[in-house]
């Protein structure tokens, strides 16, 4: 059996800065303004994903995945990156995306049906976020493979949940990233739920402990903890950096909210269960320290504030402003050049929607016969 | 023009490509050191190195996988499946990746990945290793899927397949791969016939029969046996399966009358009955008789003491060809 290793922790769930000689040096650069704007960073997160859910609520998007008390194992993560890093995540870390600067809009693009993508992904080096469980592990590997090849130093990461770690692409992933020492990070969010599944059902020991078994050195780290997840990635980053190989990081949270906004954790989950995590909850801790520090002035509380809401109003009216795509381009970019296939049907469809003559009756499920 | 087998002409089409496009790289189990379990990829490895031709672990659904990372890096993964039966690990991958990420991100990201598959029957092996799964990948929109019948297409199509920025899965008969035959290396893949058309094999006025890969000989066989009776059959090389160039077929079809498809694959959901169903569409009046298909059998592929009875041979594709002409056959007095 493994050892129950203990969670790396900078910051307690009262709001305390703990010592910890091994990490400490990792986030020495952290001073009182990069602290508030880890704060401001969080806050505007959660902000997003409130907002988010809600435009699911009144109809304005499909569905949406929230991440209500993940939003520090995000931050932390996705502020250690550097700009050439890749990432390749899941389709719940929004909270990433907008450390990695996508824009507000394209965030409900994919929720809101208009498009498969939100963003292209090489503006902001950023995959296009994965729905089938693990699959974008083995792209970060492959990715890392070319990083190797070309002789750079930057770095793919790679995020998926601790449900992901059953998938068999997720231990290939890991099987290959050590055979070649390939320069990614594999970024575990173990919010203990997949969907329903508790977090013991997908594995009988410590997630971290599962890559040691690959060869691949791992790190256990307090995923509601913004410094703590900073250092941790910054450890594995610098290594991957340096010819180090991969590191795994599993970053233990609590995923607070439903798996979507399709779900309904009461018929799963005991409300003991999320008190007990709402006590650990990633913001309150920093904003404890910031309190215990005399930082959390109005000024920067009115800045925060006023931060997220326009956040929010801009994501809301992004969204609702989204122009909807146009009936032939279901066609676009199935293939990069001609198909005679495709051709030939989508030559048949304009013909059939050019029929109706007024092409809002086109659209219409009724139809204009 | 130099006499090759087949085996060598992709050996040294896929030498091209890794001289012309530092971009280009190999990766699949076995085939570094060792050369491939058909020794396609014999000695690319020493000339390239294991950065360029990466032997890699047993894993398939990896190997495709990090060919996705690798292309949205901007390379061009040329991945091979040992056997036929051994991609099913990869499916997903390939479906749910492969096939749809250029789609998905709207263009953004290019996903030029080759996928050879050596695939078909009649070389003795055991369960997993002659399969015939193209129509699993036909039905995939995002993918192209070719398969090759001759060395010198063989050569050429692969560097045309790894020149597209399409992902291709490129199937190699490999029943075939000890035949020998002219291939020209001088040949610019870029002025050659493109891997999505078809070509008439050989010319005939009575059947269209059309087949690809493997069965494209076996055809050609069938045609020149048929020929003897004084029945002209126009064998077509379908060389790409998805998209099928049915501007050829169709061509053919309305001058024969008559249409005969033999794959070795089973029958239903078949590339056969995608064929016969789209000739019928495009020219039902110019049809003398009811398309016919021989194929295999919808059986999972049989013990080899008895593959033969699977695979469609010369003498049940006549047979066919005897049914469409409406001349006596197995058949004879059934109804429908």
């Amino acid at each position: 059996m493994s050892t129950d290793r203990n969670l790396i922790q900078l910051i307690t769930p009262a709001g305390e800065r703990i010592s910890h000689p091994e990490f400490d040096p990792w986030v020495k650069d952290i001073g009182d303004e990069q602290l508030c704007s880890l704060y401001e960073d969080l806050t505007v997160i959660r902000r997003i994903d409130v907002e988010a859910t809600a435009l699911q609520r009144q109809g304005e998007l499909g569905l949406w995945p929230p991440l209500l008390g993940q939003e520090a194992a995000q931050v932390g993560s996705g502020r250690a990156l550097r700009e050439d890093d890749f990432v390749f995540s899941s389709y719940r870390e929004n909270g990433v995306a907008y450390c990695r600067g996508v824009d507000l809009t394209d965030i409900t693009r994919v929720w809101r049906g208009t498009a498969s993508s939100g963003w292209d992904p090489y503006t902001v080096n950023m995959a296009t976020p994965q729905i089938i469980i693990g699959a974008q592990t083995l792209h970060a590997t492959g990715y890392a493979m070319g990083i190797q090849n070309d002789g750079a130093d930057s770095v793919a990461v790679t995020y998926f949940g601790d449900g992901a770690t059953s998938e068999g692409d997720v231990n290939e992933a890991m099987v290959f990233a050590a055979s070649f020492q390939a320069p990614v990070v594999f970024f575990c969010s173990n919010n203990h739920w997949a969907i329903s599944e508790p977090v013991r059902l997908q594995s009988h020991i410590q997630i971290a402990d599962r890559a040691t078994g690959f060869g691949i050195p791992s790190l256990r780290v307090d995923g509601n903890d913004v410094l703590a997840v900073m250092a941790a990635t910054r450890v594995a980053l610098d290594r991957a950096r340096h010819g180090g190989g991969p590191t795994f990081i599993e970053a233990v949270t609590y995923r607070m909210g439903p798996h979507t906004t399709a779900d309904d954790p009461t018929r799963y989950r005991d409300a003991n269960e999320l008190e007990d995590w709402a006590a650990k909850d990633p913001i309150q801790r920093v904003k404890a320290l910031l309190e215990r520090k005399g930082l959390l002035t109005d000024q920067v509380r009115q800045h925060v504030h006023d931060k997220a809401e326009a956040v929010a109003r801009d994501i809301r009216s992004g969204c609702i402003g989204m122009p909807d795509p146009e009936p032939m381009d279901i066609f676009k970019h199935v293939y990069s050049g001609p198909n005679s296939w495709l051709d030939r049907q989508q030559d048949h469809y304009a013909r059939y929607l050019d029929s109706f003559g007024d092409p809002a009756g086109a659209t219409s499920e009724e139809g204009a016969r | 023009m130099t006499q090759m087998t087949f085996a060598r002409a992709i050996n040294s089409g896929l030498r091209k490509s890794l001289e012309n496009d530092p971009k280009v790289i190999l990766m699949g189990e076995d085939i570094g050191t060792l050369g491939g379990v058909f020794r396609v990829t014999d000695g690319l490895q020493k000339d390239f190195g294991t950065h360029r031709v990466v032997d890699t672990p047993l894993a398939e659904s990896a190997i495709m996988g990090t060919a996705v990372g690798l292309a949205y890096r901007g390379y061009r993964p040329v991945v091979e499946i040992q056997f036929d039966g051994f991609i099913y690990p990869a499916f997903d991958q390939i479906v749910s990746q492969v096939a749809k990420l250029h789609y998905r991100t709207q263009g953004a990201v290019k996903m030029p990945i080759t996928i050879r598959v050596p695939f078909g029957g009649g070389i003795g092996s055991p369960e997993h290793h002659s399969e015939s799964p193209e129509a699993y990948f036909t039905h995939t929109s995002g993918l192209r899927v070719v398969s090759v019948s001759n060395p010198q297409d063989a050569y050429t199509v692969i560097q045309q397949a790894i020149l597209s920025d399409d992902p291709v899965l490129y199937f190699e008969p490999k029943r075939r791969y000890h035949d020998k035959g002219e291939v020209d290396e001088g040949i610019d893949p870029g002025a050659a016939l493109p891997m999505d058309s078809a070509r008439v094999v050989t010319a005939g006025t009575d059947v269209t029969l059309v087949a690809y890969g493997p069965l494209v000989k076996t055809a050609k066989d069938a045609a020149t046996a048929a020929a003897d009776e004084g029945i002209s059959i126009e064998v077509i090389d379908l060389r790409s399966l998805a998209p099928v160039d049915y501007a050829t077929v169709e061509a053919s079809v309305r001058k024969t009358g008559r249409l005969v498809v033999t794959h070795e694959a089973g029958q239903s959901g078949g590339l056969g009955a995608e064929v016969a169903a789209s000739i019928t569409e495009r020219c039902f009046y110019h049809l003398e008789a009811a398309p016919v298909r021989i194929t295999g059998f919808d059986i999972p592929y049989p013990y080899s003491k008895l593959e033969m009875h699977h695979l469609p041979g010369l003498d049940r594709i006549l047979d066919g060809v005897d049914r469409a002409l409406g001349r006596p056959n197995s058949l004879s007095g059934l109804e429908g």
